[in-house]
């Protein structure tokens, strides 16, 4: 049995949640006052994931950075894997919102898509 | 140049002013806008969570910018870029200047105030020590990483736990450096909770209440700070000073709506909010000059400021079409008591009211099981539950049109914090 405390994050409530996860795996929560509480702790203990946003170098636009996001969220130990790949990305204007920038990141089948349009400088 | 409307911002309360303004009827609209893109903050903001009350969706602050942006270029709505706002009169004559006009006057019908809000800087945090380089406020550095692609420092000391405090803890851990500390000299943090737990929870980044940084040491570059523990005064205490090297201060301690213009009309202001004082229309003391978003109170969501922006559009279009009834001067005072700090709007004309009115504030300290009392002149009308109030976030409660009509003799609305 493991045992973990978590904050909700639901509403400005934040109630303190312990999370049990019994040894045949299955996962009980309490301290929570509704049930998207309930909800939100089994996530966060079974299968926490996080959208990650961070931004990639691009060439020939109007800002020497792009704003990205992975279209859903990945899980959360491959946070820092996905912002390592994206450090590495160097993509090139005109970029417009919503353009798939990296099809599968770090293993996840997430794409990464840009959330911002950049015209290309010499345009202006 | 005459135009009905002119809007001074295009963050997102100007652009949601402008569209509001538009589908409202008001013909020639124009938006002034100092940076060289609309959007205002949300640009800098990359984090997602825009946009849940408006959308239904998370949205990123670009991804919520672009919306509203593409709207007001769909409708046509003019704007101009890089054009900065030097003083607007009371004639409603509004005078800018940028490089291909140089100084210019706009006569308008209305003017719909939305320049936003500023961060507080150290000079008014009065923190001793030297004044080396590495000493950011927080939206700054958001700014530097975000948009230029350029890291401000690489050991982080944290002061101030508000929203932008929080999320650049998290943005500059993602970007390689090491985020040692964030200190609150309130006993509880500004910041939404959720950020709480993903920006620092999520990596592991300790955040200490009741502390406050009491000298920067370092002649060139920051070399490090030193935290120490504060009394019930907020008085650092004897004995619990900590020295923590790092290279970049971060300061997240509060924003300021930017009033310069505002004040020099002579717009009767809000000591509270460092707003202008707005009826229900969220007119302003000078009759067809509006305020909306972070300029009139700071907001904590950005679905609230797109909300509100849309009221003083559609007000200010009204306006300028001789729609809104004049001001007979029966005027209802809204008053803030006992742990609610201000309200917004603060008077109501009841004629001039629509069904529905919705009053926003904040409360001064954290409540659990507590009510909002709304009273009528003396008498209470109404209490609603709050499993939970909070200074980080923004309350608000409906007021009926219909109730303050029946009322007799109302002078006075009155809200409270009730236990």
């Amino acid at each position: 049995m493991e045992k973990k405390e978590l904050v909700c994050i639901c509403c400005p409530l934040g109630c303190g949640l312990t999370a049990v996860i019994e040894d045949n795996g299955e996962v009980r929560i309490s301290g929570n006052t509704c049930s998207r509480g309930g909800e939100y702790g089994k996530k966060e203990m079974t299968a926490p994931t996080r959208i990650v946003t961070t931004t990639v170098r691009i060439k020939g636009g109007t800002l020497p950075a792009l704003s990205v996001k992975t279209k859903d969220g990945v899980p959360k130990d491959k946070i820092t894997e996905c912002i390592s790949c994206l450090q590495e990305v160097e993509t090139e204007a005109p970029v417009c919102v919503g353009d798939v920038i990296v099809e599968d990141i770090a293993g996840t089948g997430v794409s990464v898509v840009a959330t911002k349009s950049i015209e290309r400088y010499e345009e202006l | 140049m005459t135009v009905d409307i002119v809007i001074i911002g295009g963050g997102p309360a100007g652009l949601a002013a402008a569209i509001a303004a538009k589908e409202a009827g008001a013909d020639h609209i124009l938006i002034l806008e100092r940076d060289k893109e609309l959007g205002g903050i949300l640009n800098q903001c990359i984090h997602n969570g825009f946009g849940l009350h408006t959308f239904h969706e998370e949205l990123t602050g670009p991804e919520y910018a672009e919306r509203f942006i593409r709207k007001v270029k769909e409708l046509q709505v003019p704007y101009m870029l890089e054009t900065i706002v030097v003083s607007v009169g009371k004639d409603k004559t509004v005078t800018a200047m940028n490089r291909e006009k140089g100084l210019f006057k706009i006569e308008a019908g209305a003017v719909i105030l939305a320049m936003g809000c500023r961060e507080r800087a150290r000079g008014a945090l009065n923190i001793p020590g030297y004044r080396p380089a590495g000493i950011y406020s927080a939206g700054t550095a958001q700014r530097y990483v975000n948009m230029e692609g350029r890291m401000p420092g690489k050991e982080v000391v944290i002061l101030g736990s508000g929203d932008i405090g929080l999320i650049m803890a998290r943005r500059m851990t993602l970007e390689g450096a090491k985020v040692k500390l964030v200190a609150e000299i309130m006993p509880y943090s500004g910041g939404l909770k959720r950020n709480i737990v993903q920006c620092l929870d999520d990596y592991g980044i300790p955040l200490k209440l009741n502390h406050t940084v009491i000298d920067i040491k370092g002649k060139e570059r920051v070399e490090s700070v030193t935290v120490a523990q504060v009394d019930e005064n907020r008085k650092p205490v004897p004995g619990t000073e900590e020295e923590i090297s790092c290279d970049t201060l971060l300061l997240s301690c509060g924003l300021i709506p930017e009033n310069e213009l505002s004040k020099e009309v002579g717009i009767l202001m809000n000591p509270v909010t460092a707003g202008p004082v707005v009826n229900e229309s969220l007119e302003t003391s000078e009759a067809g000059i509006f305020a909306c978003g972070n300029v009139l109170h700071v907001h904590d969501l950005v679905d609230y400021v797109s909300g509100e922006a849309r009221t003083a559009g559609e007000k200010a279009a009204a306006y300028v079409k001789g729609k809104l009834p004049e001001p007979k001067g029966e005027t209802v005072t809204v008053a803030a008591e006992s742990g609610v700090r201000y309200t917004v709007p603060s008077k109501l004309e009841p004629a001039r009211m629509e069904e529905e009115q919705v009053v926003r504030f904040r409360v001064d300290n954290i409540y659990r099981n507590a009510y909002i009392g709304v009273y009528f002149n003396d008498q209470c009308v109404k209490k609603i539950r709050r499993p939970m109030l909070a200074p980080g976030e923004m309350e608000q409660v409906k007021l009926r049109k219909a109730d303050i009509e029946q009322y007799g003799g109302l002078q006075k609305i009155t809200l409270k914090v009730e236990s």
